[in-house]
């Protein structure tokens, strides 16, 4: 099957400025697929180029085979679009703005079904200066649909939504794809990538640094696990670290955090066993999207993005070997590893 | 496609309510007023039997096409781009031509329903005459519409922001409506402002809805006068236009 959206060597400069360097990826028939980056990496001055907004300086751009600028007609009316801050007349109601939008397609679709899909049913009537965020996002993805395109392209998606809504919009993205729609998804939420995208490119000033599943991803940057945990009794560092299995041991305060590969857990807590030292408060970590975003995308990243806490260590070096560490983060359920954390080995890049 | 964006303007128009007052309201109350002063219902022998009300009816007229293209056109456009609403309906089928396209169509309308109140109040109120050449004066208002919501459209287009389309939307509303003789009546002008006025969008609409309400043909010049302006402003804001 033809690539639904084909980019090659994109290039796209504002006068000394280069936004986009080199970006080309490929999109298939009915998955979703993310461009995951840093602000200012260069991922909505992507996009726009992809639906026609901004003409490239270089470089190719195939959207269901035609050109976005040149086969305008044709191409608006099979992708539908959400913009990061696109909007409508403060006076305009919900229902009006529906019916106005899917005037404008060949084939619209019932607006009546999106308002009930998307939760905007008791709203129509609603003028959209009235609106709380949410709304106005749900609203926004609606007309993105109104039209059945074939290819939806959806920037930003869940910004400032409440954990509630960017969860019920993560199930509606679901639900869209399982009707056939390809999607395009720009984000810097590495939990909406990881949990929506078959594939994704992470862009970095203006270029792409990879383009897989978020899980291959993950593997190709770390194939490890890290463990936590506070002992009863002290030990000698040499008990762990002479394990095959263990590639690394530091010291947060009075907190162990070893980190190795294989079945490192098992090594870890036999050996702990045999010396009569308990581990408390045990945790096992393993690495996520975000680990291997951060170190695709280098120290720059997580200060750019400033998600999921990972500005904490930013101007630190990622390996864990070389740094002092930072007093232990707020020890809980959710804590990810976060290689902006300088204790934890993040380091190995794929190149 | 175009009819519903009209509509939706339409709608939004009403809603906003300022348009309704300056474009309906304001022209009939300045009747009713004028209507009530004697000094204006004296035939007078200087202006051929004709009251001064008869010369204030086809400016009213003209004022109500004035007052939405420059009062108007210019806000609701500039604020879109503003707010990103153009930048929003770029990425649908719909094209600059229909957006503007829809706000010539909201300009007609408001023109369609407000003239026809003005000539039937003044008609039935205080005796003023219907348009004797309804043929003219129909296609006088059509060709003026088009030239005035073209300028308003050319200054939305050219204005870099909101404010500044009111402020340029304003100053050209009060210069008009004096060429178009709201102050001092064009008959009453010196012979070469007369000929200045004439030359102007408005001053030119108020010359032809005058001829075609006293039963003369509206004179061409005055018609190639207007159709050059909507000609002239319609390219450059179709080219100027900036979705945002």
């Amino acid at each position: 099957m033809p690539a639904v959206i084909e980019v090659r060597h994109l290039h796209k400069s504002y006068g000394a400025t280069v936004a986009v360097d080199d970006v080309s990826f490929t999109v298939e028939q009915g998955e979703i697929f993310g461009i995951l980056g840093p602000n200012g990496a260069g991922k909505t001055t992507t996009v726009e180029c992809v639906v026609g907004l901004r003409d490239p300086d270089r470089g190719e751009i195939r959207v269901l085979g035609l050109d976005p600028r040149r086969d305008r007609a044709e191409v608006t009316q099979r992708l539908g679009v959400q913009l990061q801050d696109g909007q409508l007349p403060d006076r305009m109601k919900v229902g009006e703005a529906l019916r106005l939008y899917g005037s404008f397609y060949r084939k619209p679709a019932d607006p009546e079904v999106l308002m009930d899909v998307l939760g905007l049913a008791g709203r129509r009537g609603t003028p959209y200066a009235k609106l709380s965020g949410g709304q106005k996002q749900r609203l926004s993805i609606a007309l993105a649909l109104i039209g059945s395109p074939e290819v939806a392209v959806l920037d930003e998606l869940t910004t400032g939504l409440d954990p509630q809504a960017r969860r019920d919009t993560w199930d509606l993205i679901q639900d869209i794809r399982s009707r056939g729609v390809t999607i395009l998804l720009v984000t810097h939420f590495m939990e909406e990538a990881e949990r929506l995208c078959d594939r994704v490119a992470v862009i970095d000033r203006g270029r792409v640094v990879a383009v897989d599943s978020p899980t291959a991803l993950t593997e190709r940057v770390q194939d490890g696990q890290r463990i936590r945990f506070r002992p009863s009794v002290p030990f000698e560092d040499a008990l762990l670290t002479g394990l095959p299995e263990v590639t690394g041991l530091t010291r947060q305060g009075d907190l162990v955090v070893v980190t190795g590969t294989g079945n490192t857990l098992h090594a870890i807590t036999s050996v702990l066993a045999r010396n009569d030292i308990v581990a408390e408060h045990l945790r096992v970590d393993r690495p996520s999207l975000e680990d291997a975003f951060v170190a695709l995308t280098g120290d720059r990243a997580a200060t750019a993005t400033g998600a999921a806490g990972a500005a904490v260590g930013a101007n630190q070096p990622t390996s864990r070997r070389s740094t002092p560490c930072h007093p232990p983060p707020r020890p809980g359920p959710y804590h990810r590893p976060s290689p902006a954390d300088p204790c934890w080995d993040g380091s190995r890049s794929p190149n | 496609m175009l009819g519903r964006l009209a509509l939706a303007e339409l709608t939004l128009f009403v809603r906003e309510k300022a348009g309704p007052v300056l474009a309906v309201w304001m022209p009939m109350m300045l009747l009713v007023v004028f209507g009530n002063i004697p000094f204006y219902n004296r035939p007078r022998q200087n202006l051929g039997g004709s009251t001064l009300l008869d010369l204030y009816v086809p400016i009213l007229a003209a004022f109500v096409l004035a007052t939405v293209s420059f009062n108007v056109v210019p806000q609701v456009l500039a604020g879109y781009r503003e707010k990103g609403v153009l930048r929003r309906l770029r990425t649908t089928p719909v094209g600059p031509a229909r957006v503007l396209a829809a706000q010539l169509l909201v300009n007609l309308a408001t023109a369609a329903v407000s003239v026809i109140a003005l000539l039937v109040v003044a008609r039935l109120a205080f005796g003023v005459w219907m348009p004797r050449r309804l043929g003219g004066y129909v296609l006088a208002l059509v060709l003026a519409a088009l030239a005035l919501t073209a300028i308003g459209l050319f200054v939305a287009a050219a204005s870099p922001n909101g404010r500044i389309a009111s402020a340029v939307g304003a100053t050209l509303f009060y210069v008009m409506m004096f060429f178009a003789g709201l102050f001092l009546p064009i008959a009453a002008m010196p012979a070469l402002l007369r000929h200045v006025c004439r030359a102007t969008p408005l001053g030119a609409a108020v010359q032809a809805l005058t001829d075609a309400t006293e039963g003369h043909g509206p004179h061409p010049l005055q018609l190639v006068t207007l159709a050059c302006y909507a000609v002239v402003f319609g390219v450059a804001a179709v080219r100027l236009f900036r979705w945002e």
